[in-house]
C-alpha cells in the first residue's frame, strides 16, 4: 500500500478519541467489582462489618491501600503515553509505605514483648498476601489489556504501575473481609500482597504490553 | 524543529483527536515526510524498510492517538512512537533477517570449513548456550551425520522425541539470544 493511500484510509471516518483516564477507569471498575464479588461470595465480609465502620483503624487501613491505588493509577496513566516519566508516583507510593511501616515499628516498640508477635502475625498472616494477590489478578489483567491499546514505551515500569494499582484496589476491597487492625500487620502483609502484584506486573509487562 | 511548525502540528493533532478528518490527513502527510527522513538517517541507504517503518509508525500514531496530551510537546510524543517502532524493528530484524540456521549449520558441517579453528570455536560457543542434551543432538545429527534414530538411541530417547528435541534446539539457536 502506498503511504498516501494509507493516510487517506486512516483519516476516513475519524472518531473523537476517548480520554486515557476513561480507558483505564473502565478495567479498574470492572476488576474492582470482580474483587468485590469474590469477597462477597468466596471470602465473606468480616463478621463485624457493620460496627467496623466506627473504628478509626478501619479507615486508616482503607486510606493506606487507596492511596497506593491512587499512586499506581497516576503512574499507569502517565506511562500510557510514550514520553511519560512516572517516578514521582512510584516515590509517592514508597513514601506512603514508609510512613505506615514507621507506624508499625513504633507500635511494636511500644507494645509489651508478649503482644508483639500477635500484632505482627494477627490471625491471618498466612492467607493475607495471597488473598490480595488473587483479588488483584483480574484487575491487573484487565488493566494490562486496556494498556495494550495505549502507547506505553517503558513496558516493565508500566506493568509494575498496573500491578501497584491492582494491588491497591485489591487490598482496599480485601479490607471488607479482613478484620486485622494492627499497623504492623498491615505494613507487612498487605504491603507484601501489593508488592507481589507489582512484581507480577513488572514481569508480565514486556511481553503483555509489546505493541502488535 | 521551529516552534511555529511545532505549534501547527500540535493544533492539527488536537483537531485530529476531536475527529476532524482533514486535519488528521494533513498531520499524517506532514509527519510521513518527517518520519521518512528520521528513519532514512538511521537505516542503510536505500533500505526498503524505511517506507514500512513510516507506515507502521503512522498506524501506531493513528491507533494510539488518544495518548497524546495537549500539555505535552507534540514532536517529542510523535518521535517517541517512531523510536519505539525503530527499536522494535531492529529487535525483530535480528531474528528475521539472519540466514536460516539450517544453512549455516550445513555449511559448518562441511569438513573443509568446520575444522577451521575459528569457525569451530564459534560453533562451540554457540552450542554451549544450549542445554547439553540439545547441543549433543545437533552435533550428532547435523555435524557427525547420524540419523535421528541413531542420535536418539545414543541419547536414550525415541526417534520422535529426538526429532522434537532437535527442532527445539534449532529453534532456540535461530532465536539466538546471544550470537
Amino acid at each position: 500500500m502506498r503511504t498516501e493511500d494509507l493516510i487517506a484510509t486512516l483519516s476516513q471516518d475519524l472518531k473523537p478519541t476517548p480520554s486515557v483516564r476513561q480507558q483505564l477507569l473502565r478495567p479498574a471498575v470492572a476488576g474492582g467489582l470482580i474483587a468485590f464479588v469474590l469477597v462477597a461470595f468466596w471470602l465473606g465480609f468480616r463478621p463485624d462489618i457493620l460496627r467496623a465502620w466506627a473504628a478509626p483503624m478501619f479507615w486508616v487501613k482503607a486510606a493506606y491501600t487507596s492511596l497506593i491505588a491512587l499512586a499506581g493509577f497516576g503512574c499507569t496513566r502517565i506511562l500510557a503515553s510514550p514520553i511519560g516519566e512516572p517516578w514521582k508516583g512510584f516515590i509517592a507510593a514508597l513514601a506512603i509505605f514508609g510512613i505506615l511501616l514507621l507506624g508499625g515499628v513504633v507500635q511494636l516498640a511500644l507494645a509489651d514483648a508478649v503482644d508483639r508477635l500477635p500484632l505482627l502475625m494477627g490471625g491471618s498472616w498466612h492467607v493475607c498476601s495471597q488473598n490480595i494477590a488473587i483479588l488483584g489478578a483480574p484487575i491487573l489483567i484487565l488493566t494490562l489489556l486496556a494498556l495494550r491499546t495505549l502507547a506505553p514505551t517503558k513496558l516493565r515500569a508500566t506493568g509494575a504501575a498496573a500491578g501497584l494499582f491492582a494491588g491497591g484496589v485489591a487490598a482496599t476491597v480485601y479490607g471488607l473481609h479482613c478484620p486485622e487492625h494492627a499497623l504492623a500487620f498491615i505494613a507487612v502483609w498487605y504491603s507484601l500482597g501489593m508488592a507481589v502484584l507489582t512484581a507480577a506486573g513488572a514481569l508480565a509487562g514486556p511481553w503483555a504490553l509489546r505493541w502488535r | 524543529m521551529s516552534a511555529e511548525i511545532e505549534d501547527r502540528l500540535k493544533a492539527l493533532m488536537v483537531r485530529g483527536q476531536a475527529g476532524e478528518s482533514a486535519a488528521w490527513n494533513e498531520l499524517l502527510t506532514r509527519l510521513s515526510r518527517q518520519l521518512r527522513g528520521y528513519f532514512a538517517r538511521r537505516m542503510e541507504p536505500g533500505s526498503a524498510d524505511v517506507e514500512d517503518l513510516v507506515q507502521e509508525t503512522l498506524m501506531a500514531i493513528h491507533r494510539r492517538r488518544m495518548t497524546y496530551d495537549a500539555n505535552q510537546p507534540f514532536s517529542a510524543w510523535a518521535y517517541a512512537v517512531a523510536r519505539y517502532k525503530l527499536i522494535d524493528h531492529w529487535r525483530r530484524g535480528r531474528i528475521r533477517k539472519h540466514v536460516p540456521i539450517d544453512d549455516v549449520v550445513d555449511w559448518l558441517a562441511d569438513p573443509s570449513t568446520a575444522e577451521d579453528g575459528a569457525t569451530r570455536a564459534d560453533l562451540d560457543r554457540l552450542l554451549a548456550t544450549l542445554p547439553k542434551r540439545q547441543s549433543q543432538l545437533i552435533r550428532d545429527v547435523k555435524l557427525s551425520g547420524l540419523s535421528l534414530a541413531e542420535a536418539g538411541a545414543k541419547a536414550g530417547m525415541t526417534e520422535g522425541a529426538a526429532k522434537v528435541a532437535l527442532h527445539r534446539a534449532m529453534k532456540s539457536l535461530t532465536e539466538g539470544r546471544t550470537l
